[in-house]
């Protein structure tokens, strides 16, 4: 698959990135898989999303970062045609999945946050006959390989694991051959391992060239699968990137830690409260500057500072950054 | 695939998930004939007195289960299976799909009446060979055939219907036997009616389809009069549920 846009050298402004998302910008881009524009959706006095805009080009895969109640599932099941809008435009792969729902509905696959099969049929009984719904569906043999389920092909749906019972809900997803893909929290309430191995099921999915759309409240699943990260809270995209540069990470807000050398102090611009390692933590507007006169007073006073860092914000930071105090809602 | 093979290999779906849930093929099957059992033992040495003919009770019970069970196999197990599927989340994926609501609606409905048909002809056969019931024939049959098409699609559309009112799978099985049960007691399925019955209850009997059904399968069997008004009255509650499932079924879950 064609890595996209934002691993470009040097990573991306994630405010420049958004405002290409801005109706009156010109026509909407035929790459594009899905467009949202100034979407809204309220239930009765709660405010879901808020004016919501989104653009996901084909072939990536995207992930829809936030908290619970932020408006992230409705937002989806706005596009999976689920859920009527209050306001705003949506496009998916060039239809309105209000009013041509039913011209989306054999293109895309869709994994429902929560959602079930019939207990008694087999893993290839039950893909199979959601295979026959769509008009070209993909071999159902594949389809149970490629999300390894080859040795439950003909076990029946009730003695699966939660996790195989996940990697069946992608394969029914997937029987169809959809151009997009749905994941509404694919791996919530998954162990470690049957997460990584749901991971894997998405990442082969980027090598067939689907456009894949997730939704998740896990940094490490968002840093793991997506080409690019939107941040949602209060029903809002508050960041957008790739998942090293969201925030601007990977450029700004570097704090410097180090322990103040015993018997000094340092200038007040120097200064802070340790913490209980003993860390004084700065967060300078201008990192060289601040550096240089660390190290100058260091020289000064013939002190060694061995323990310094320069810490990034990790994904978590800025991701706790973005959504701190978002009001939730009912997702 | 188009529509109609569509709904073949669905009906296909749907009879293997059946078969293989032990407990809604155990009940469907079971509870008719062990009912007929016990009502025959207890009840059945008399004679009912039927358009003005002496009718054994034993063969009345046949037709009155037999009726019984096709209101099971399509009201019961159709309101309470997509109560279930509803709420699984099975329904909203459904929704999901490109197949047609008709298709799945048509599935289902197909495959109650096939579960109904069967269950008659299980009833008829133990009717006929433990207690000598007749057994319907010639245009008595058709008749009766015609009886048990238009009723098991009646209750069928009528299960869809009332999954409406239906808040979660849990109150499925109460909200079913409840709107049910009462009406099975008032329309003479367990216990005759006779002439001297209240009046109220021959009321409730002449407004709601149970007993103009099992009017209908009772002509099959004991050779009463073969009313097609009754027919017409099934008919329009079949009809009156469609509308209502039409209009109120969901897909998701009514949280």
């Amino acid at each position: 698959m064609a890595l996209t846009g934002p691993g470009e050298p040097g990573g991306s402004n994630p405010s420049a990135l958004r405002s290409a998302g801005r109706p009156g910008d010109g026509p909407p881009d035929r790459d594009a898989a899905i467009v949202v524009r100034g979407l809204r959706k309220s239930y009765g006095d709660v405010v879901a999303v808020d004016g919501l805009d989104l653009e996901i080009r084909r072939g990536e895969i995207f992930a829809l970062l936030g908290p619970n109640g932020a408006g992230k599932t409705t937002t989806v099941e706005i596009l999976e045609g689920f859920r009527t809008r209050d306001a705003g435009s949506v496009a998916v792969l060039g239809c309105d999945p209000g009013s041509e729902r039913r011209r989306i509905k054999s293109r895309v696959g869709i994994v429902l946050q929560s959602t079930g099969v019939d207990p008694y049929l087999t893993v290839a009984e039950t893909i199979a006959m959601y295979a026959g719904y769509y008009p070209h569906p993909r071999p159902v043999d594949e389809v149970i390989e490629l999300v390894g389920l080859a040795a439950k092909h003909d076990s029946r749906v009730l003695k699966l694991s939660g996790g195989q019972q996940r990697r069946l809900d992608v394969a029914i997803a997937l029987a169809g051959d959809p151009e997009l893909l749905f994941l509404d929290e694919p791996t919530t309430g998954f162990d470690p391992s049957a997460r990584h191995e749901a991971w894997e099921v998405v990442r082969n999915l980027a090598t067939l060239g689907k456009t894949v759309l997730l939704t998740t409240h896990y940094m490490d699943e968002a840093q793991n699968l997506a080409d690019r990260v939107a941040v949602v809270a209060g029903g809002r995209i508050v960041a957008e990137g790739s998942p090293s540069s969201l925030g601007g990470r990977d450029t700004a807000i570097a704090r410097i830690r180090y322990r103040v050398p015993s018997g000094l102090r340092p200038p007040a611009e120097l200064d802070g409260v340790p913490d209980p390692d003993g860390f004084v933590e700065l967060r300078p507007a201008d990192l060289t500057a601040t550096l240089h006169a660390l190290t100058g007073w260091a020289l000064e006073h013939r002190a060694t500072l061995d323990t310094l860092q320069i810490v990034r914000p990790s994904l978590e930071d800025v991701y706790l950054h973005l959504t701190d105090g978002a009001p939730g809602s009912p997702s | 695939m188009s529509a109609a093979t569509l709904t073949v290999s669905q009906i296909g779906y749907v009879n293997k998930a059946f078969w293989r849930n032990p407990s809604s093929a155990f009940f469907t099957f079971a509870f008719p004939l062990m009912f007929l059992v016990i009502f025959t033992s207890l009840l059945g040495h008399g004679t009912v007195h039927l358009d003005g003919r002496a009718v054994h009770q034993s063969t009345y019970y046949v037709a009155a289960m037999a009726a019984f069970a096709v209101i099971t196999a399509c009201y019961n197990n159709i309101a309470i299976g997509v109560s279930f599927q509803r709420d699984a989340g099975i329904l909203k994926r459904t929704d999901g799909t490109p197949l047609p609501p008709a298709v799945y609606f048509t599935a289902r409905v197909a495959h109650a009446l096939f579960v109904a048909v069967l269950l008659v002809a299980i009833t008829v056969t133990f009717g006929a060979l433990v207690y000598h019931a007749d057994v319907p024939s010639g245009a008595a049959l058709l008749r009766f055939l015609v009886m048990l098409l238009v009723g098991a699609a009646s209750f069928s559309a009528l299960g869809f219907a009332v999954t409406a009112v239906i808040p979660n799978a849990e109150a499925s099985a109460a909200i079913v036997n409840a709107s049910i049960l009462p009406l099975l007691f008032l329309s003479g399925i367990f216990i005759p009616l006779g002439d001297n019955s209240p009046s109220w209850i021959l009321w409730i009997a002449r407004v709601f389809p149970v007993r103009h059904f099992a009017n209908g399968m009772q002509a099959g069997f004991l050779g009463t009069r073969f009313d097609w008004t009754d027919v017409l009255i099934v008919g329009a509650w079949g009809l009156a549920g469609l509308v209502m499932a039409i209009r109120y079924f969901r897909w998701e879950p009514r949280t």
